[in-house]
């Protein structure tokens, strides 16, 4: 029972982890806190919903999704982070916040509030090891989490666009003075950081067959606890803590019923703020990825 | 005055005095993420006073404000250690463990909601809210407000010229939720029904953005966010959901081309000094 609990919890975390991914991503090379990421992450769930039901095939459907939420970080990117560089630090803050009311908005008009569920093929398949049971898309997903960090940390360390945004992360006008193209590099982050918000928007949808407008407050906001676990900045950190949080979820929901969840999740969030702000890894993603 | 027209009147009567709650921390450089948790406090400590122990509105609503004010006070301490994006991260994280735990209290209904048995009206409400705008303004024009704006300026140069900043940041932010409390508890009084479903994150961005819409430079910047956020929906007599579409739209805007709000210092002077073209020279505040 015990264990099952662990493997449930390390499934749900890994879409923790891939949106904590891009929140300490963007955070670590532009030192902005970016709350339009649960409404990207909720805009591909319900495209992703949408599309099946429109009777697209699935890798077209992940396809379409990862580059919808490219294209909508993009947007921020340029209506409120371009915008605000010379603003004072709350302003592109506040700007994505309102980003992430319009996408909110916008799906429930287009939507309604109703809860989607989605019909897949192959969610049932599982398979089983020592007497737990193991979803396969949930296995694939964790897998595919893994693998886009290690690869975002191989670009870090290895390709010039990684020495360009730990540049910028050290420092934005000496990164110009060394020939760094910030203005072009910069909008990279945003990117990236929509890829992996739409990667965890997907498996999200594919995981548990259900998609809601709110799924982003609900379900993403939670990075933002997964990211500062793991240390602000700190890419395999927001791994560690994405599946941190999703163990404590789980057995909070077994131990104390669902409603207590939001307890956990938050207050190890506060302590973790007031007793060790730079989380368990610490760093920045300029020093460690 | 039709219901009607009462009912927009108690909503941005209401709006305004949350608008304050997150305005003062702000006029001291700190953005409160979780102020919708203290309006959650202030509804449910005033309905549970006036349910349980058959307290007046008025009575429950200023005990709730202080008491919600205690508790932000002994929060402040470890909270405002943190700056900048961790601030953010703390009240947000702060707003989310008590809206959790609201839901969690089987006392107050816990996620059903907690109906409330007294009825305060609107004429009530609003009086309150003139009372709050006042008391607010003339805060303003004390040694402690202009201490506030120095410190909101330049936090540093503030400290030099001896201002306890730390100390004069616990006080904005214990006097923000004490008035974000008051508001909330003349909600739960006027609409009989409190749901904690409706504190969230959510509410606290709404709140937080339409005071930075209108300004945080000025006392009067609040008043013009509520008053947006509050009559844009009545004129534009569309759904809810478009409401919001537009109201983020113009966020965006106003960040994009004014970030600093739309009720400025430097508004506001050179306003004064088209109405009285021999007024003090420039250079006063």
């Amino acid at each position: 029972m015990f264990g099952q609990q662990v493997v449930n919890g390390l499934m749900l975390g890994s879409v923790y982890a891939l949106v904590a991914v891009a929140f300490t991503f963007t955070i670590g090379i532009l030192n902005f806190l970016n709350f339009s990421i649960p409404g990207i992450f909720m805009v591909t769930g319900m495209a992703t919903w949408a599309m099946l039901k429109a009777g697209v095939a699935l890798p077209i459907v992940v396809v379409l999704g990862l580059a919808l939420g490219a294209a909508l970080s993009f947007l921020v990117e340029r209506f409120i982070f371009r915008a605000s560089t010379h603003s004072d630090h709350y302003v592109p803050l506040v700007g994505s916040m309102a980003f992430l009311i319009l996408f909110e908005n916008l799906v429930l008009i287009r939507w309604g509030s109703d809860l989607q569920r989605l019909e897949l093929p192959f969610a049932d398949t599982s398979m089983r090891i020592a007497g737990l049971v193991i979803g396969i898309p949930q296995v694939i997903g964790l897998l595919l989490a893994v693998g886009a960090v290690w690869a975002l940390a191989a670009i870090m360390r290895r390709t010039r666009l990684g020495r360009g945004l730990r540049t910028i992360a050290e420092n934005p006008e000496t990164a110009t003075l060394l020939g760094v193209r910030v203005g072009r590099v910069v909008p990279t982050v945003f990117i990236i950081g929509g890829v992996f918000t739409a990667l965890a928007g997907l498996l999200f949808a594919v995981n548990y067959q259900q998609v809601s407008p709110f799924m982003g407050e609900e379900v993403a906001l939670k990075g933002i606890s997964a990211m500062v676990i793991g240390g602000m900045g700190n890419i395999w950190g927001a791994i560690l803590g994405g599946l941190v949080i999703g163990v404590v979820e789980t057995a909070a929901i077994t131990w104390f019923g669902a409603r207590a969840v939001d307890i956990g999740v938050y207050g190890l969030l506060l302590l973790i703020l007031f007793f060790r702000p730079t989380g368990l890894l610490g760093g920045h993603a300029g020093e460690r990825a | 005055m039709t219901g009607y027209l009462e009912g927009v009147f108690v909503l941005l009567a209401i709006n305004i005095i949350l608008a304050y709650g997150a305005f003062l921390p702000m006029a001291a450089g700190q953005l409160n993420l979780g102020v919708a948790g203290f309006v959650a406090m202030g509804a449910y400590i005033a309905a549970y006073l006036s349910n349980e122990y058959a307290w007046t509105p008025l009575a429950a609503a200023l005990a709730a404000s202080i008491a919600t004010a205690a508790i932000a006070f002994v929060v402040a301490f470890p909270i405002l250690r943190t700056r900048g994006i961790y601030l953010a991260l703390a009240t947000f994280a702060l707003g989310q463990v008590v809206q959790a735990t609201i839901l969690n209290l089987n006392v107050v209904g816990g996620a059903s909601g907690y109906p409330v048995s007294t009825f305060l009206g609107g004429g009530m409400v609003g009086a309150v809210a003139l009372a709050v705008v006042i008391v607010v303004i003339a805060l303003f024009h004390t040694r402690l407000g202009i201490s506030l704006t120095a410190v909101s300026d330049d936090e540093i140069a503030a400290d030099m010229m001896g201002l306890s900043v730390r100390w004069l940041q616990t006080v904005a932010f214990t006097l923000g939720s004490a008035v974000a409390a008051l508001g909330g508890a003349l909600y739960a009084h006027h609409f009989s029904f409190v749901e904690a479903q409706n504190f969230g994150i959510m509410a606290s961005l709404y709140i937080v953005l339409y005071v930075l819409l209108g300004g945080t430079q000025t006392v009067w910047g609040p008043i013009l966010g509520a008053a947006v956020f509050t009559l844009l929906p009545e004129l534009l007599r569309g759904s809810a959901s478009w409401r919001y579409v537009i109201f983020a739209c113009l966020i965006i805007a106003v960040m994009v081309f004014r970030p600093q709000g739309v009720v400025t210092t430097g508004m506001l002077r050179r306003l004064l000094d088209v109405c009285r073209p021999r007024a003090l020279p420039q250079g006063g505040k």
